[in-house]
């Protein structure tokens, strides 16, 4: 007989003494080929940022964690991706988990498959440092597009 | 008969920080391939899980003040297999109710002898086990004298990314469950109990530590 799920519930506000790590945000090493460095900020539907996100991304043989700032920025070392970073953002708040991805670049066909005015929220903004900028609205207007997976 | 989908909702207004924080729009679906980055497994990057690191009783100089519990049980798939080799963390408030974090300040002491979080891997039958001290109740500011139940964070890994599970435990028998926005967000009732252990007097050891079984159960594998 399949099980139940156990319930999700939120992270609440404070994890900072559990789960964040000092090589969290360095999911590769430094000089790793093709490494980019991905930031942004977490802003919640009155367009504040908000501190007490705990983000996660993964790609095969990376991992990465990082807990935003006072600020809502977070920050990762991360391999270049063939397709795209899955990004899982978890928060006071939010009583599960949300799904995004992060794109490099608008070719992807599942991109073609959103909307076209929220199509940009999936795609990060190549910076003149070389680094992509990624900022996550969790409500209104920009809202990032989110994941049932 | 298992619900399909026992997790709260994103949006539930009891619950006053979901209201600016719940996205508007839905969500959308994407069709996931065998190959879809989703579904690897995540290769965390902590150093290794040290043999203490799952003894919240054991991290300092001294004892914490509480009483001494020991927290075990299975993460399962929904299929009940064990999950093997799983990373579980845990962590929570000190007996009087106090997480030890710059921003909790509501009036009740630290305990210098507890930081109130460990991990640890399953083993072959999927299981974790922590020792810790019984969280206390706290109170929060969600709506006039509001307070959560005495709870343990647990926070699971499986074999593929979608498998990533956040959640909280409680004991049995708590008052505070009808008043909690958090638990009660939790529509259907048994998927509600399963967020409860069991007090179980076979995993109490005599003289030493009060014991409670709780299993996890996380998605299958796509």
């Amino acid at each position: 007989m399949a099980l139940t799920v156990t319930p999700s519930q939120t992270i609440g506000p404070f994890f900072a003494h559990a789960l964040p790590y000092a090589e969290g945000p360095y999911a590769v090493p430094a000089g790793h080929p093709g490494a980019i460095e991905l930031r942004g900020t977490v802003y919640d539907g009155a367009g504040a940022p908000v501190p007490d996100a705990l983000l996660e991304i993964c790609l095969p043989g990376v991992f990465g964690r990082c807990a935003t700032d006072a600020a809502g920025g977070y920050h990762f070392r991360t391999a270049r991706p063939d397709s795209y970073i899955p990004l899982l953002v978890f928060a006071r708040g939010l009583l599960k988990p949300l799904w995004t991805r992060v794109y490099l670049d608008d070719t992807d066909p599942f991109l073609a498959t959103v909307r076209e005015d929220r199509r940009g929220t999936l795609v990060a903004a190549a910076q003149d440092d070389g680094s992509y900028r990624f900022d996550v609205r969790f409500q209104g207007e920009g809202e990032t597009v989110f994941l049932a997976v | 008969m298992p619900v399909d989908d026992p997790h709260p909702p994103y949006l539930h207004p009891a619950y006053g920080s979901t209201v600016l924080r719940a996205p508007s729009e839905p969500l959308l679906a994407p069709k996931l391939d065998p190959e879809a980055v989703e579904l690897v497994d995540p290769v965390y990057g902590h150093q290794p899980v040290a043999e203490l690191d799952h003894d919240l009783t054991r991290q300092h100089a001294g004892e914490p003040l509480g009483e001494r519990i020991i927290v075990t049980g299975r993460v399962l798939d929904t299929g009940g297999r064990p999950v093997r080799g799983a990373l579980v963390e845990a962590w929570q408030a000190n007996a009087a109710g106090r997480y030890a974090h710059d921003l909790d300040q509501h009036p009740a002491p630290l305990d210098p002898n507890f930081s109130g979080a460990g991990r640890c891997l399953t083993d072959d039958d999927g299981r974790y086990r922590f020792v810790t001290i019984k969280p206390g109740a706290y109170p929060w500011r969600n709506h006039p004298n509001a307070w959560r139940p005495a709870h343990i964070h647990f926070s699971v890994f499986g074999t593929q990314f979608t498998q990533r599970l956040i959640t909280q435990m409680y004991f049995p028998g708590d008052p505070l469950f009808p008043f909690d926005p958090i638990m009660q967000s939790v529509r259907d009732p048994e998927a509600r109990a399963a967020l409860v252990a069991r007090f179980d007097i076979d995993t109490t050891v005599p003289e030493w530590a009060l014991g409670y079984q709780w299993d996890i159960v996380i998605r299958g594998e796509a």
